[in-house]
């Protein structure tokens, strides 16, 4: 018989559905699999005794109608759950216990799932390697100095470690794909305004996105279908008819156009990276899709363009913190005083650094100057796609420039560890979805991603494109549970 | 452009987080390469570009102008670190 974790999201529904095993069953061998796996360091707050509750709650009183029917769940530590603690992995919210439910994680649980805990993270959801949590590093299973990427770095490295069936993460400048990219797993940023973002612990309002993190495509078509729902309670949330993505799911790609964008052809990129970028179109010609070159010029701008935007919203989303509301305070001679020492003790370097960055952009007398400039520079990257998308349906480029690197090997230069998100972050200032699926191992063994960019709202197109490029592909993640005590 | 000592002790000040010496000098460099590999954001014409305020076209809704919440000062008070029940307590402001 197959081991129960090895069993897709998909699977692990049908059997449970059919009465072939129990929400208990199965909820309580990822328990034990989370409990012997500490080592990754992936939970920050481990809900497990409620979890078989409620598994056997379920178990007493099924339905089978529900989408994920009785399946065990952990998610980023970034979504409010309410009566659970919800940290962001920051000193500031050690304390804080939400009297709110996010409404992403809302449908999870309305749907049938469990909560089993929740999953570590950059601070703030602000890094590309999970090494800015005030609990400490997460690691990669692929290898044991390995960072996982970020800032979904705890949901990435336990969905790859089978410590949870699916889960889901955030993306603001790319966190959900390169970790999915670094951990050969799939990851999906949905288009701006699909998935609602109440309850989610916010880093920057223009740009954030809920998304699923899987071990396939099919698995990532059913989740964005949980997940994603119009809410009045977020101003951006877009209503529109919700596709049924999973039963729409198809490989038929034939006549679909491809755009490669030339400019993502960056310096130093590795080899490897290009030969599967190569072997990728070879792929969706042998689908029948057509593959052509387009130019996406302002691509270069785009880091430096997000480097503005993100820590303007930043620096004004966490401007709530300021030990009069929640959890962590530090004691001062008077209000200011107490301020500044609750937010210098409260935040980490890099949530600090990216507070004072956005705080000078905005301030008095450089606002035009770096603040209007970026949002002019972010048109210009939007006007990219927008005519790139007049020739193409979608754009295949690789997740991220490199494999994931070694634990404090970029923690001393911010820049290179910015770089890391060059693929991704373009996608993030259009407000387009972007799905990054597993494509292959480079020479050290350490797993490669390629992305898939869409039309806005064009979730399905994407997703059936990956589902062809993954049945081509046949990857396969062979870790071999070397954590385990 | 470079940004001084005394720049990062004012953008200190307006953050409202506090730094000592040392950090400020740390952060003196590190915002220094973070702003010169920005301005090459100056290499792009844009006076004639509309700025992006929202990626999400559409208009913002109206609601009815009603409460949807409704006694919820316990939950509301409930993370802070220092409460009398009804408010919060924060360090004495007016003498």
């Amino acid at each position: 018989m197959t081991n129960l974790i090895d069993l897709t999201l998909n699977e692990l529904v049908i059997k449970i559905k059919s009465k072939e095993i129990s929400s208990k069953d199965i909820t309580s061998v990822y328990i034990e699999r989370s409990k012997s796996s500490k080592k990754l360091n992936t939970y920050i707050e481990e809900t497990f005794d409620d979890a078989l509750k409620n598994s056997e709650k379920f178990d007493a009183k099924p339905n089978f109608d529900k989408k994920l029917a009785g399946i065990p769940f952990a998610v980023k530590d970034l979504f409010c759950t309410k009566n659970v603690r919800t940290t962001a992995s920051s000193k500031i919210l050690e304390n804080f216990v939400p009297t709110y439910e996010s409404t992403v994680t809302q449908n999870l649980w309305d749907a049938g799932a469990i909560l089993l805990g929740k999953l570590n993270c950059d601070e703030f959801a602000m890094g590309s390697s999970n090494e800015t949590s005030f609990f400490g590093n997460v690691i990669n299973p692929i290898d044991d100095n390995l960072v996982p990427g970020g800032s979904s770095g705890g949901s990435a490295s336990a969905l790859a470690a089978k410590l949870t069936p699916a889960t889901i993460g955030t993306d603001t400048g790319g966190s959900i794909r390169q970790p999915a990219s670094f951990t050969g797993t799939v990851g999906l940023k949905p288009t701006y305004g699909c998935c609602s973002r109440y309850g989610i612990v916010a880093f920057a309002s223009s740009l954030d996105q809920a998304g699923p993190m899987t071990r396939d495509v099919k698995d990532c078509s059913l989740l964005l279908e949980v997940i994603s729902s119009f809410d009045p309670k977020d101003s951006t949330s877009v209503d529109f008819k919700r596709p049924n993505y999973s039963l729409n799911l198809n490989k038929n790609i034939k006549g679909k156009k491809i755009g490669i964008p030339k400019e993502y052809r960056v310096d130093g990129m590795p080899s490897e990276i290009e030969k599967l970028w190569e072997k990728g179109k070879e792929f969706l010609k042998d689908c029948g899709a057509e593959i052509i070159d387009i130019s996406l010029p302002h691509t270069n701008y785009a880091l430096p363009t997000y480097y503005i935007v993100a820590p303007a919203e930043a620096s004004s989303n966490l401007a709530r913190y300021d030990g009069v509301k929640y959890g962590f305070r530090a004691e001062g001679e008077n209000l200011i005083d107490m301020y500044e020492k609750t937010r210098s003790q409260g935040f980490g370097d890099e949530v600090k650094r990216r507070i004072m960055i956005g705080t000078y952009v905005l301030s008095s007398g450089y606002y035009d100057a770096y603040y209007l400039k970026a949002q002019k520079v972010r048109k210009l990257i939007k006007n990219d796609f927008d005519e790139a998308f007049n020739k193409v349906d979608a754009i295949l480029t690789p997740s991220t420039p490199s494999s994931a690197f070694k634990i404090g090997e970029k923690t001393d230069d911010p820049i290179s560890m910015y770089l890391n998100d060059i693929f991704t972050v373009p996608v993030n200032l259009a407000g387009l979805p972007g799905i990054s699926i597993p494509a292959g191992l480079d020479k050290k063994g350490h797993p490669l991603g390629l992305q898939l960019i869409g039309k806005a709202f064009d979730e399905q197109g994407i997703l059936d494109i990956a589902y062809s490029m993954e049945e081509k592909i046949n990857f396969k993640l062979n870790t071999k549970d070397w954590w385990i005590k | 452009m470079s940004i001084d000592l005394k720049t990062v002790k004012h953008i200190s000040k307006l953050s409202k987080i506090s730094i000592d010496d040392q950090k400020a000098k740390k952060l003196e460099k590190d915002l220094n390469s973070i702003f010169k590999w920005i301005e090459q954001l100056n290499q792009l014409n844009t006076d004639k570009v509309e700025p992006l305020t929202s990626i999400a076209e559409a208009t913002l809704r109206f609601r009815k102008d009603q409460i949807i919440s409704k006694n919820i000062r316990d939950d509301v008070l409930k993370n802070s670190p220092k409460d009398n029940k009804d408010y919060f307590v924060v360090p004495k402001v007016i003498e």
